[in-house]
């Protein structure tokens, strides 16, 4: 059984009539180390079949998800779908999953090393097949972890994005996804639009030799997952606002869109599958003024899985009015830390959108900026990945764009603004 | 005349018997209402379901007396609840024990916890020495069960409820003290003394020991001193001592009164330099004044 506990980081003393309350959110789920076989697992391989895979990266994408249905340990229900303008399930290709042997292992590796790089993109296509095929195993098996790997390397060419986003909000929820791009040709955008709405990751894979680690890594990661279907609860005062729910760790995502209404004072966010691992969230809510002295509850925060109603952990977000500025001014840090980080990441990407709209006083001034941020608040990678796009004279600060870019850097850069670093130090510790 | 519905809140006219919205009979007598929006919607954790206002613990201000002993607690000016707690209990003829508790503030339900730590201490200390323990070996097994009730009361998936302990047992010809975190017992009389040493980090409030499951196993301080009084000892939560650390500053606000007029006077300096704490203070008289020649002896203290 996995234990899941919740902790709060705040300052909750407000001044007189201040409003507005933050809270971080850490819930750590700690149990069966590595797999359980208690739990029922399901994972669909997707693998972008498209003409522009010729070559190179077809093989790699062949011994990637060789190495994804090897990972897969005994009684997984899997299958595997090739991608083109369309989608066709390569194995097992009776409409359902079948679960890992060594036989249907084997089958679909024979399976996988005959796929060969024709045709158009269609992602949306792609994902849809896969929603069917995982909600014809929830029939069967109720409370199935279901997971799914895209890898594509090129742009969603050949689906309107009517139909794009259609398939996309009709498999949301049925699934998680962690999405792949690999090469240079691909849309950040898309593949982070994909993670997101399928509360997974988007990464870019520079080479396509480091496909199979990847796709090795991310199996793994799926085998490790031991609840579905998990929300965060959020409940506020009738008189207040919630301003926003987000995750702020390991990855920042958004969720305050993706309430599904509880009553009329509670939602529910949606946040996946849960292993052994930690994630935090921020929640701000906009509370109506209170008196000094005054204690309110600004949030209650759960973890459920909605489908028992089973809680898994809880917290309070708490608001106390306070005439002591010693207290009220004081800034929890990791409230600040993520703050930054959502900073960050926004000045990265509002920075390589100026940059690509040749609006390079722009470019300069966000780009530079992340530098300074990235480096103080402990992002190594985020600042090493910028020293690659703008150049920070040591002496003076000052920025200046670097010309000649690597596209693949500009896309990690991209891709990984997203990803968040702990705090370097940890007050409780 | 407009009302609101004790449930849901809902305008309701006089006369009517029902709830439009939420079809509560309102001829019913319901739940404590919440003291800030009027829902009867108040959680069992003290907080409205529907405004989130923390409700008041019904400890604002309480008063005990017992056997010439007596003790005042009160939320102070700056926190919304009253999370000390206190308990006085006679144990046989001349013998009387006092227990303060602190709830701390960042932890989960801290009133309860520091009720229900003097409660059962203060019992088990009680029922030990009626039964011929000794007061040292009665305050360990009053702090243990102390210890235990708080431990008991923490939920999987949040922080542990903690909170501090101090208590004295009082008798004739001596006086045991034990502790554990910040709360304080002093001797005030002739060489009014500070008989408890805080766990603390010295300079700041960050409790070094408490009770609570996350404090481990908890060891008390235990102190016994003898002494021809007379005097008192006074227990007492941070709130007191924050402004008044020093025994003689003590002694001198306290003068020999009435022990509760003492409390009460205690408590009213407390609140009128900041009252920034919940403040509870216990006074149990000691000697009272039958020996002209005093003399204070302090053991060394055990703890083991």
């Amino acid at each position: 059984m996995t234990d899941f506990t919740m902790r709060v980081d705040q300052n909750k003393y407000l001044p007189a009539g201040s409003q507005e309350v933050h809270g971080i959110i850490t819930v750590e789920a700690s149990g069966p180390v590595g797999t359980s076989r208690a739990t029922d697992a399901a994972e669909v391989i997707i693998v972008d079949t498209s003409g522009s895979m010729s070559y190179g990266k077809i093989a790699e994408a062949r011994k990637a998800a060789q190495a994804a249905v090897d990972t897969l340990r005994d009684g997984v229900y899997f299958a595997v779908i090739a991608g083109n303008h369309q989608a066709e399930v390569i194995y097992p290709g009776n409409g359902r999953l079948t679960p890992a042997d060594a036989r249907s292992r084997d089958e679909a590796k024979e399976a996988v090393s005959r796929l060969r790089a024709d045709g158009g993109t269609a992602m949306g296509r792609w994902l849809r097949r896969a929603a069917d095929l995982f909600s014809a195993h929830l029939m069967e098996h109720p409370g199935a972890i279901r997971h799914a790997i895209l890898l594509t390397d090129g742009k969603n060419e050949h689906e309107p994005a009517p139909e794009f986003d259609a398939n996309l909000a009709y498999c949301s929820g049925k699934f998680v996804c962690d999405a792949r791009g690999v090469g240079t040709d691909w849309v950040v955008a898309e593949l982070r639009r994909i993670g997101s709405t399928l509360l997974g990751s988007a990464m870019d894979v520079r080479r396509p030799e480091e496909l199979e680690d990847d796709f090795r890594a991310m199996t793994e990661a799926a085998m490790g997952k031991t609840v579905a279907d998990v929300a965060l609860r959020v409940w506020t005062p009738r008189a207040a606002t919630l301003n926003f729910v987000k995750q702020v760790s390991p990855a920042l995502e958004d969720l305050t869109g993706r309430r599904s209404p509880v009553d009329a004072q509670t939602g529910d966010y949606p946040t996946g599958a849960w292993g052994g691992e930690s994630r935090e969230y921020h929640v701000s809510v906009k509370v109506p003024p209170g008196g000094v002295g005054q204690e309110m509850r600004a949030g209650l925060v759960k973890l459920v899985v909605p489908a028992t109603g089973e809680v898994l952990a809880s917290g309070n977000v708490l608001a106390q009015w306070s005439d002591d500025p010693a207290l009220s001014t004081r800034i929890n840090p990791r409230v600040a830390h993520y703050t930054g980080q959502q900073e960050l990441a926004s000045l990265i990407q509002e920075g390589l959108q100026a940059r690509n709209d040749g609006d390079l006083e722009t470019a300069t001034a966000r780009l530079g900026k992340a530098r300074g941020i990235a480096e103080r608040a402990g992002n190594d990678e985020t600042a090493k990945l910028l020293d690659k796009v703008v150049d920070i004279d040591p002496e003076t600060g000052t920025a200046r764009l670097r010309r000649g870019v690597d596209k693949a850097d500009e896309i990690a850069l991209d891709t990984r603004s997203v990803r968040t670093v702990r705090m370097r130090k940890d007050p409780e510790g | 005349m407009v009302s609101a519905c004790p449930v849901c809140g809902t305008r309701v006219l006089a006369g009517e018997a029902f709830c439009e919205q939420c079809g509560h009979d309102l001829a019913a007598p319901g739940p404590t209402p919440c003291t800030a929006c009027g829902a009867a919607r108040v959680g069992a954790d003290g907080y409205c379901e529907n405004c989130g206002m923390l409700q008041p613990t019904g400890r604002d201000h309480v008063e005990v007396e017992l056997d010439g002993s007596a003790g005042a607690s009160d939320r102070g000016r700056r926190h919304s609840r009253n999370e000390d707690a206190m308990a006085l209990t006679a144990a046989g003829p001349g013998t009387v024990v006092g227990v303060v508790c602190d709830g701390v503030s960042t932890s989960p339900r801290p009133d309860e916890a520091s009720q229900a730590a003097a409660d059962v201490a203060a019992a088990a200390i009680a029922k030990r020495l009626a039964e011929g323990e000794g007061a040292e070996a009665a305050t360990r097994e009053g702090v243990r069960l102390a210890a235990a009730a708080v431990a008991a009361a923490a939920r999987a998936g949040e922080d542990a409820p903690a909170c501090t302990y101090v208590s004295a047992v009082v008798s004739a010809r001596q006086v045991t003290v034990g502790w554990v975190g910040d709360s304080r017992a002093y001797w005030l009389g002739a060489q009014s003394a500070l008989l408890t040493r805080d766990d603390a980090t010295p300079g700041t409030h960050m409790l070094t020991a408490w009770l609570g499951a996350d404090a481990g196993e908890v060891v008390p301080h235990v102190t016994t001193f003898t002494t021809d009084g007379p005097g008192i000892v006074l227990l007492c939560s941070d709130g007191l001592w924050n402004y008044y650390p020093e025994p003689e500053d003590l002694a001198a606000a306290a003068p020999q009164d009435a022990p509760l007029a003492t409390a009460r006077r205690l408590v009213r300096l407390a609140n009128q330099a900041g009252g920034h704490d919940n403040i509870t203070v216990v006074v149990i008289p000691f000697g009272q004044g039958d020996r002209a020649d005093t003399t204070v002896a302090f053991p060394k203290e055990r703890s083991d």
